[in-house]
């Protein structure tokens, strides 16, 4: 069968450019609005950057092809445009995966090129070659194999609208050698139709209805906001949702900025590192208001006890997500954008229709509420104590917060830092803050914000790290460099994997059993010798001179802090136990439940 | 309980692996698959057998729903359906044997298809419960082998087939701008 049968949507015209297959991806790129993207070139890609040397495509070349996923992740999460990264057959492509699931597990528009050896030999095993599509498979939203420069682009387009739409994720395109040398003709593709691709935007008419009418009824009302508030760019319908319900409003990890961190309305992050308050609100509501988020274990511990007393209501993109793990009273498959919008519409018909007296007999039952979140928030805020002898790393990040002022673009890597600081710096919108959220990728940090300060190069772009971490990224100062991106890599120093020591200290009798990261490199020395400035600081007199240091350095600068060591993150809710059961820090009394 | 899923797939490299991936992921075992083109030959259809949780079947079914190359996935187990099987028996049996075993076979609307001094290859088809009882019955006459098509199966409720129109390409189209 011709290979071109399964795409009927290409016109067979041949009234287009006649060119070969690499500038044809040139030219698929180039009509996608890609101004970047990030790569390794191999083998089997030379035909492509070949096309590429003659091409107004800024391509970025990284040291390593995990961190042109991590990179054109970044660029995604900060803008909400398609990232794009490219690696060649074998090697190339494997290397790819880590970044490709972390994609998929938080929802993030990226194409991904790989090349493959020559159709002729594939299944050959011929030199460097891997089954990119059947490993990939359960890695991407949607993979493709290309086999004629025919149906080329069709596919890269069809690619870049699943990237996109719907529930983005992840899209590999696999590209066999003799694709990018065959010529064919290039006519703009016009349809894309995939029959079985079902995006569900509008959200059913009625239960939208039936959940306006729940938010008005209810006492102790509680949003719930997880990261499709980001992706579906639906932040202002967000806050004016959040206003008109006069709901206390919790942002997920993935969420951060959703909501103002200032709003008045903004409590703070929920779950296993969340605030007393948060995870008491959650707790105690008697509506949760899910949108964009997906029930995640991190989020709710112990499911059977998770907002035990509330109903639900579930507004999410993805089918899939409606029902996985709480059963909502009111599920609505729906862009959450849309829905918020619809919902914001019949909520002020609703109160239109409400007598005054109704309406201030519910604003005094709602006035209890917040008097008891507030109290909730008051009791027990996020430590963010100094010490005068020790760098804690409350205090680095209390201090990273202040001086960005809720404006600056903070790329987290995975571990006890990313937790303190997702849960101490506040966002004041949404794309600021990005991390590897549910694949938890060590190793994200350096190469996210080399890619988001590629994106805006107008923002104060840092990258906090581990010890550990870091020195998974440490090629990549050198892209920094050539790439001229003023990044500022802060590095909380403890000496241990902390997240894992952490674990180890409470559950496992403080058996440190290979935690310790001994024979950390001279940060000065390193910075220097990749063309960074650099500094190591320990006392916290030191600190906030050198963060502005840092920040002011028109360049990219590393800045090696070392911290307390045997800090842990409180509050911790232990893996599976229920959210209101916090273990706080030792010295403060343990909370009982309501 | 087993669940009997019915799918309707596009035609393509892969799409079959999509769709058991899903299982395979999670730890099931496929008990029958069978798959082949519908009247459109672009489309194929799969009828799946796999011991699934309860709590997880609508999981299950929702995951293969969003497979781009799924059009429709749907449990069959608890809806009406008729689901059918055929099978391929052959039966070793001597001269005296014969003609209780044509008997057997007739009385299981089973047809002959290859006879032999050895003895027959039957084939059957029907419900998987019923064909259990027909090789039962065979296996007491002699050895036999069996060659299973697992099931396949049709809703017999009208299902909307809810169908992704066309979308207009985001991409300007118009002249091919010179590289
Ligand atoms: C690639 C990868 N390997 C292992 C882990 C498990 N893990 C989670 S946090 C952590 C410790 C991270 O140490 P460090 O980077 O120093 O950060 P800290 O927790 O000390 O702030 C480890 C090993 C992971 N998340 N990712
Ligand atoms: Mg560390």
């Amino acid at each position: 069968m011709q290979a071109t049968d399964n795409h009927p949507h290409i016109r067979r015209a041949e009234t287009g450019k006649l060119m070969t297959g690499a500038e044809m991806l040139l030219e698929c790129l180039t009509r996608e609005g890609v101004e970047c993207f990030f790569g390794y070139p191999g083998g089997v890609t030379i035909p492509f950057y070949d096309a590429l040397y003659s091409h107004h495509i800024r391509h970025v070349l990284v040291r390593h092809e995990e961190n042109a996923v991590f990179a054109a992740q970044g660029w995604a999460r900060a803008t909400g445009k398609v990232g794009v990264c490219c690696a060649t057959s074998g090697p190339g492509a494997t290397n790819l995966l880590t970044g490709l699931v972390d994609a998929l597990m938080d929802s993030i528009p990226l194409v991904a090129i790989t090349g493959q050896v020559h159709s002729k030999l594939i299944g050959s095993d011929a030199f460097q070659e891997a089954d990119t599509f059947g490993i990939t498979r359960p890695a991407t939203k949607h993979n493709f194999m290309v086999k004629s420069v025919a149906e080329l682009p069709q596919i890269m387009h069809e690619a870049f609208f699943l990237a996109a739409s719907g529930r983005p994720g992840p899209v590999l395109v696999d590209i066999p050698k003799d694709v990018f040398q065959a010529r064919g003709h290039y006519t703009p593709v016009d349809t894309i139709h995939l029959p079985g691709y079902k995006i569900f935007t509008e959200g059913h008419a009625g239960q939208i209805r039936r959940a306006a009418q729940l938010v008005l009824e209810a006492e102790r009302p509680m949003v719930y906001a997880g990261g499709g508030i980001v992706l579906g760019n639906a932040s202002a319908e967000l806050t004016e949702f959040t206003e008109l319900a006069d709901a206390p409003a919790v942002c997920t990890l993935m969420g951060l900025g959703a909501l103002s961190a200032q709003h008045p309305n903004y409590i703070s992050m929920p779950g296993m590192h969340g605030s007393y308050a948060a995870n008491m609100a959650m707790t105690e509501c008697d509506l949760l208001i899910a949108l964009g988020t997906r029930f995640d274990d991190r989020v709710t511990g112990s499911l059977s006890t998770f907002a035990r007393n509330a109903r639900v209501i579930h507004v999410d993109i993805d089918p899939a997500e409606v029902g996985k793990n709480r059963n909502p009273d009111i599920p609505i498959v729906g862009d959450v954008k849309r829905v918020l919008g619809k919902m914001i519409k019949i909520i002020h018909e609703l109160k239109a229709e409400m007598k005054p007296e109704a309406l201030e007999q519910k604003t005094e039952v709602r006035k209890k509420w917040w008097k008891q979140v507030r109290s909730w928030k008051e009791e027990r805020p996020y430590d963010r104590g100094h010490s005068e002898t020790e760098i804690r790393p409350q205090h680095l990040m209390d201090s990273i917060d202040k001086l960005s002022g809720g404006q600056a673009i903070v790329c987290s890597d995975v571990g006890q830092h990313q937790m303190w600081a997702a849960q101490l710096i506040g966002f004041n919108e949404p794309r600021l803050w990005i991390n590897s959220g549910g694949l938890g990728s060590m190793g994200f940090g350096v190469p996210s914000a080399m890619g988001a300060q590629m994106a805006r190069p107008d923002k104060l772009v840092f990258a906090i790290c581990g010890d550990g971490g870091f020195q998974m990224s440490i090629p990549e100062l050198a892209t920094i460099v050539s790439q001229s991106l003023p990044v500022k890599i802060i590095v909380m120093n403890n000496g241990v994997l902390g997240m894992v020591r952490q674990w180890q200290t409470l559950f496992y009798n403080n058996r440190l059993s290979s935690v310790v990261l001994e024979a950390f490199p001279d940060a000065e020395k390193l910075a220097s010798a990749y063309g960074f400035a650099g500094k190591t600081i320990e006392k916290p007199w030191e600190l906030e001179a050198a963060l502005r240091e840092a920040i002011n350095y028109p360049g990219p600068y590393l800045l090696n802090v070392k911290v307390t060591p045997d800090e842990n993150v409180y509050p911790m809710v232990p893996a599976g136990g229920a959210i209101f059961d916090m273990v706080f820090a030792p010295e403060a009394p343990v909370a009982v439940p309501a | 309980m087993l669940q009997t899923i019915s799918i309707l797939l596009e035609n393509k490299p892969g799409a079959m692996m999509r769709v058991t991936g899903v299982l395979a992921a999670r730890g099931y075992n496929i008990e029958t698959l069978t798959v082949a083109k519908t009247l459109d030959p672009d489309l194929s259809r799969m009828t799946i057998t796999v011991d699934v949780e309860d709590r997880l079947r609508t999981q299950v079914i929702k995951q293969m729903n969003k497979l781009v190359n799924v059009l429709q996935a749907s449990d069959l187990t608890d809806t009406p359906a008729v689901i059918r099987e055929m099978i391929l028996v052959r039966v070793r049996c001597p001269q005296e044997t014969r003609t209780s075993v044509l008997k057997e076979a007739e009385v299981f609307h089973s047809r002959i298809v290859y006879s032999s001094v050895e003895g027959f290859a039957i084939e059957a088809t029907g419900d998987p419960e019923k064909l259990d009882e027909f090789i039962d019955v065979m296996r007491t006459y002699g050895e036999i082998e069996v060659s299973r098509s697992g099931s396949v199966g049709m809703s017999l409720e009208t299902r909307k087939l809810r169908l992704q129109p066309p979308v207009q390409a985001a991409i300007p189209s118009g002249p091919v701008p010179a590289i």
